[in-house]
Parts: structure tokens; sequence; C-alpha cells
């Protein structure tokens, strides 16, 4: 680690204004102008840093400046380089990497949206987080009110790219879907079945909640980190607390960490479980999804028993956990998952040996190798398409440190393969859950209340059952946030969906989309 | 198909039969927290914790009035923790009512020189209740929709939290459709709307547009902390609140999410089948 940061200063010495690391896991750079480019192409070059994600921060009343963060990883390293760019109040520009990198494409848009630095030389600076019919706001600035009441918008939402040629049309659907699903706008272009083009439009359920946690206490804001998306609502909570114990130097128990794990590994169970059965019901397989959604209930009632709700909402807490479990639920866990074990294989040998359902879904929405790794695909996505990346693994947090895990990976990148991922890691994850109730220790469940101090940053990383969760905090004065980024895996992953539906039949959208069951509370906030 | 068969005979039936029997709520589930007002010697750490803010305390000299809304609250618990035995977490969860000042209730105390509450003044109950003008309303409404209703389900800017209990309606656990309930693709199917999440400002437009679509008669309701109240959102830049500012609600479901049988009961109480069950009742 050292010959690297001795090679960064020989090659960059003048870029570079200083190294820190506030909290293990991460090391932060400090650059001393907005060009990030050079530092950036050398690191994926010679180092094959992948970049994680991108964000901004309004810095400008106490600093004078904006700040991008450009969050790498190297693997195997497990700690993260984090690099801080400063971006002048009077000069609010910096270079986009969006050509080469398109998977911070959105995600400088964003940057465009909330905070009005332009990204100069975006290949597509169009907006993306704020709809078209909005004012010109810049809602994540420090001089933009949270209760601001924007007039009544008008004109169009988004106008979208035409599609012109003999015979081709253009579905509109959403925002109301025919589903009992989020809302999002698909437009799609077709020439007869096949898809030409697909075009998203989202943010519909944009909820100002990145703006609203600068405004909460932080423990109260442990409950709208569970309310980012609600079926990875113990994972941002995790992530959050994560965050906030590395800012303030919070040991969590290593009771908590068990127990945290465990219920992490729930939630990715109940959420494959009823994934595969609506894969199932998609291409016309009801009954699989009736036996997948009577499995999923048994983990979400489990759920109930250990937490008092179904989605294991109230039970993540700063320093740990907020109830600690007796002996009964413990042995309710270990014979739960013995009985949900059998049944799942039982489905899983009913899909598979329905000729029919393999037929629909095998070469189905293909993403392939390259596009997966162009756009950044995290999480189950990306494993299915060759991307080896797990959070667990590759930066270990809660009690996974202890835990030998197997990250399936396939090449194929098709929905079968997509929903084989998904079924590698539900056995996988009853695995986990035994493995550490074995190791689970006695002792506290929750580390003592102590203050959180103001000025910190930490970032934390959390394999959520979609992929990787990020949470970046700046903590305020008196238990307060001046910034929290939340990045859920489905920003990466939409743009994927553009890419593998392509070619594919318009009645085959439905499975595709499923295959990779993106958050639109996520992605909007 | 013999395998399918196989394991379907195997499975058995696993359906239950809420509402003619009872829930299976298991012990630890958090439903509506209960209030012993008369033994609550301090509000503020309540008012202080809860996440929503459905706990609020106003003080003026030596009274103050604390105002409890069970259409903000997420059942996360806290209160109890902190209320010294005054707050305890039930397990109810029949808690939809046609008005939303059903949901609402406020006491007022006279206050020590140090803050607590020395003595409890009075309860305000909600308007409502016995004198509910949309009775007879919900009389026609059963007897049109009563039997077999189409449900058009909008998420107007939730987390998630409540669809994923809605979904678990069609499942063989609830199964709602042996109640002739059923979800439909379009609201002009539709007899119901089924409303989720703070609605935001990017699905003001969408929300109205599908009213305007659904036939008459219709009914609307308001499902989850957020959908009721607009709930850990709130009203901001990108919000507009709940479901009531944008659309007229028949029915609140409170919940973070509500539980499946939550649901059922607040669309059966919706379309005149059962009776609503909290009346604005603070506790003991």
């Amino acid at each position: 680690m050292n010959s690297f940061f001795q090679e960064l200063r020989g090659r960059f010495g003048g870029l570079i204004r200083s190294f820190h690391s506030d909290q293990a896991g991460a090391i932060s750079i400090l650059l001393s102008g907005s060009d990030v480019r050079p530092i950036a192409g050398f690191l994926r070059a010679e180092y094959g840093a992948r970049l994680v994600t991108v964000f901004a921060e309004d810095r400008v009343e106490p600093e004078g400046l904006f700040y991008n963060y450009y969050v790498f990883e190297q693997r195997p390293n497990p700690q993260f380089l984090i690099l801080q760019v400063p971006i002048p109040a009077d000069d609010r520009r910096f270079p986009s990497l969006a050509e080469d990198l398109p998977n911070v494409n959105w995600q400088e848009r964003e940057i465009q949206d909330w905070f009005g630095l332009e990204a100069a030389g975006h290949p597509n600076p169009r907006r993306v987080a704020l709809h078209d019919n909005w004012p010109d706001v810049h809602p994540l600035c420090k001089d933009f009110p949270i209760d601001q009441v924007l007039p009544p918008f008008e004109g169009e939402q988004h106008v979208y790219r035409p599609t012109l040629g003999e015979g081709v049309f253009q579905i509109p659907v959403g925002p109301v879907h025919a589903g009992i699903i989020e809302p999002g706008h698909f437009n799609f272009a077709l020439a007869g079945e096949p898809i030409l083009y697909l075009q998203l439009r989202m943010f519909y359920t944009h909820k100002g909640t990145e703006k609203l946690f600068e405004r909460l206490p932080i423990r109260r804001a442990v409950f709208l980190a569970e309310s980012i998306s609600g079926d990875s609502s113990f994972s941002h909570a995790v992530a959050f607390c994560q965050a906030i114990e590395g800012a303030a130097g919070i040991e969590i128990p290593a009771r908590a960490a068990v127990m945290r794990t465990v219920m992490l590994e729930l939630e990715r169970i109940y959420n494959h479980t009823a994934d595969i059965g609506a894969i199932a019901t998609d291409v016309g397989f009801v009954v699989a999804n009736m036996h997948a959604a009577r499995l999923r209930e048994m983990i979400v009632a489990l759920n109930e028993e250990l937490t008092g709700n179904r989605l294991l909402r109230g039970m993540a807490s700063v320093g740990g956990v907020r109830r600690d479990w007796d002996s009964a639920q413990i042995r309710a866990i270990r014979r739960a998952l013995e009985i949900f074990e059998k049944e799942f294989r039982d489905l899983i040998a009913l899909i598979a040996s329905s000729d029919s359902t393999r037929d629909r879904l095998e070469r189905t929405g293909i993403l392939s190798v390259e596009k997966a790794r162009a756009l950044g695909v995290v999480g189950v996505a990306g494993r299915a398409s060759g991307v080896d990346l797990d959070v667990r693994r590759d930066h270990p947090y809660a009690a996974y440190r202890g835990v030998e895990l197997r990250v399936p990976v396939y090449d194929a990148g098709d929905v079968w393969h997509r929903m084989q991922v998904r079924s590698d890691e539900v056995h996988e994850s009853v695995r986990i859950v035994g493995a550490a109730l074995d190791t689970l220790p006695s002792g506290p469940w929750c580390a003592p209340p102590q203050p959180i101090p103001g000025g910190r940053c930490a970032m934390s990383a959390v394999e959520g059952w979609r992929g990787e969760i990020i949470h970046w905090v700046r903590t305020g004065p008196g238990e307060s946030l001046e910034r929290c980024k939340i990045k859920d895996p489905s920003l990466n992953n939409w743009p994927a969906l553009v890419e593998a539906v392509e070619g594919n039949i318009i009645a085959d959208f439905p499975v595709i989309n499923k295959s990779f069951n993106l958050s639109y509370s996520g992605t909007d906030r | 198909m013999f395998k399918i068969l196989r394991k379907t005979f195997e499975t058995g039936i696993v359906t239950r039969s809420y509402p003619e029997r009872p829930a299976q709520v298991c012990t630890n589930f958090r439903g509506r927290p209960e209030f012993d007002l008369g033994q609550w010697s301090d509000s503020r750490p309540a008012a202080e914790v809860c996440p929503t803010g459905a706990i609020r305390v106003q003080d003026t000299g030596l009274a103050r009035q604390v105002t409890i809304d069970y259409g903000r609250c997420v059942f996360c618990g806290l209160c109890a923790e902190v209320s010294g035995g005054a707050v305890t977490v039930t397990r109810e969860f029949e808690l939809a009512v046609q008005q939303r000042g059903d949901l609402v209730f406020s006491a007022e105390y006279a206050l020590n020189q140090d803050g607590t509450n020395q003595s409890l003044v009075r309860i305000t109950q909600p308007a409502g209740g016995q004198n509910d003008p949309g009775r007879n309303l919900r009389r026609t409404v059963h007897s049109v929709l009563g039997r077999s209703l189409a449900i058009r389900e909008v998420d107007a800017g939730s987390c998630n939290g409540c669809e994923l209990e809605i979904v678990a309606l069609n499942n063989p656990v609830y199964d709602m459709e042996r109640l002739g309930i059923h979800f439909v693709a379009s609201p002009r199917h539709a007899d119901m709307l089924l409303v989720t999440g703070v609605v935001t400002r990017n699905m003001e437009q969408a929300l109205l547009k599908t009213y305007r679509a659904t036939p008459e008669p219709k009914v609307v309701v308001a499902v989850g902390a957020c959908g009721v109240s607009g709930g850990i959102f709130g009203v901001n830049y990108a919000t507009v609140g709940g479901v009531d500012r944008v659309v007229p609600v028949d029915v609140y479901i409170p919940g973070c999410p509500p539980r499946p049988e939550a649901l059922i009961h607040g669309i059966l109480v919706a379309v005149g089948r059962l009776a609503q069950k909290l009346e604005g009742r603070p506790g003991r």
C-alpha cells in the first residue's frame, strides 16, 4: 500500500494536497484542482480500480467551494479510495468522465441537477433526477430550504427521443403500471415485436430523502434509512448505522454483528425467493410462484418473530440492534430455515423440470459481460454477467469477516442465470445464517450510547440483496447530519436493463425487468 | 405435470381464513401503541424519540397538549421504551378508519414546575364516529361493490414496503380472491384505488389522472403511514403529503407497512363489509 501512495505522489505530486484516513475501510485523498481525469485514468489503467460512485457536497458556506467525491475500489484491497475534489463556488464546473465511464453518466447528471454544477463535456447533459417540468432549482444546495413550495409544474415531464422508420412505433408505459409495482415510465420503440430501443424515465418517486437526512436528528434518521427502499429496509438501515458508527468510532458488540448478519441474509432470502417466483409467473408458471410466495411468507413471518416487523423494520440501531433474541427465537430461525431449504430445493427442481419455462428464460434478456463491466453493473445482475463483486467478501462488515463466502458468478447474462445466481445465493445465505448462529456470542447487543461528534465523514458499504449499497455521511453539530449520500445498486443497473432488452420481443420485457428487479424508490430517493 | 400435482397435494391448503377467524399474529408483533394517559408522568421523551412526529407536545405555560396521531405512527415502539410503562405496544392491527380524525386524539395536562405531567385535565376525542355522514353512502357502495371488488393499486411515491404487503394479498396464504376481491391492470376497470406513498410532486398529476379515469362509484383507500399522513417524509419540496391532499380518501389504513390482514380489514371496511374498530380510543 505504501508503495502505491509513493507512486501516486511521484506522478501527481502537484495535484495531491493530502492523504487522510478518517475511518477504517477508506482512505481519502484531497486534490488541489478540480480535474480528476489524469489520476482517475491512472487508477483504472495501472491498478484496475473500479469507480464505485461519484457524488457532491455543498461546502460553500464554510469553505467557499463544493466537493466531488470519487470512490474507487481496487480488489483485493479491502480499503476504498476516495478522491475528494474541490470545485470553486465561482467556477461551478468539473470535467465529465461519462464518455469513458458510462457508469457515472446518471450520477454526474444527478450532481448537475442537485447542486447546479456543470459536468463539462458530458455526452448527454440533460436532466436525470429532476423532471423537465421542474423550475430551475438545485435542491441539495444549502441555500435551498427543504420546505420550499415549488410553483405548479407545467409542460412535459420528459421529452423522449423520436424513433423513426418505416413500421417503427412506440409504446409508452407508466408511470402507473399494470402490476403492483413502483412508478416509472418506459418508452419502447419497436419494429414488429422486437424492441429496438427503450427509454427510461425514473425519479417519479423522488421524495427529497437525501435533503431530509440533513434535517432529522441522527437517531431518527435510522427510520428514514429504512424507508429508502422498502424491500431493502434492513440493508439500508445497516449501511446508514455503519456510516454513523464509522464517523463516531463506535465498535458494535460481537453479538450485534452476528445478529445483523443473520437479518441481512434473511432479507436476501425472502427477496430472492419472491423474485424467483415472480420470474416464473412472468412466463406463465404460476404454480411455481404460489410455492415461492408461500416460502417467502415463511421468512417474513420469521422476520416478524425476530424483530416485530415483517420487513425487519425497527430493529437496526446505531451501535448494534435494538432487541436481543432469546433461545426460542434462535431455535425458530434454525427450524424455519431447515423447512425452508428443503422446500426451496423442491421449488427450484420444479422450475428446472419445466422445459417451457427454461425455454422462455434461457438466452432471454442477455446482458453481455463487456456491457455489464462498462456500465458498472453490480449485485445479482452483475454476477450473472461475469462481474465478480460482493461487498460481503470484498469489504467485510458485520460478521462476514469470519465467514467463508462462495460468490456465484456466471457469464451467460440471461434471465435464467440471474435466477440461478439468486438460487445459489439463497442456499449460501441459509448456510451463512447457520454458521453465524453457531458462533453467536453472548453479551450485549448494542454498544452503550455515546455522543456522535460533528464534522466527521465516513462511508459504508453493504451488499444488499440487489447489490452494493453505499452510504456516505458528514456529521454536523448536535448529532445531526450535514450530508447523507445514498447509492442504491439500482442506480447502476437501470441503464443495463436498456441494453438487456434490446432485440428481445416486447412480451419478454416483464420477465427481463423482473429478473433485474430494480428499486425505483432506491433510485429516486 | 405429475410432479407439480404431487407437490400441490403434499403442500395442502395453506390459506388462512381471516377475517372469519382472527389473524394469527405472533407475540412479538408491534401493533398499536396504547397510552395510559392518567399514568403518563412525562410525555416529552416519547415525543422526542418519535421518528415521524406521531406524538407531539405543545406547552403553554403550565399547560400541555399532547397530540397522538396513529396516522403518522410507524409502530417502532420507541415511545414505549422511554415512557416508564405508560405506553405499551399492543398487537392490534385493525386500525383502518373512515375519517382521518379518527386516528388522532389529544390529551391536556397540567404541568409541574419541572415540566413533567402533573395531572390529566381532559382527553379530546376526534370528531366523527357516531355522527358519520358517510354511512348511507357506504351502504350504497356495499350493495354495488361489496361482493365483487376490482382494485387498481397506485404507488404515488411509496418506498415499496406497502407494495410488498399488497402483493402478499395475492399469495396462497392470504388469497384475497376468496373474498371476491381482485387486482386489475387499469383504473378504467377498477372500483377502488389503493394508494400508497407520500404523494410526490412527480406523481401528483399521474394520481389525479388515474382517479379521473376510474369510473363512479369509486372508493379510494390510502395505505401506510405515508399514504395516510405523509409519514416520515411529510411535506417538502418534492412531496405533497398524504393521499387526501390530492384526491378524496374514503378509508385510511395505518401501518409501516400495514400487515396483509390490516389491508384486508381496511379494504372490507371501505366497502362496508367490516366495521371500523378504532374509534379514536386513547387507551385504558
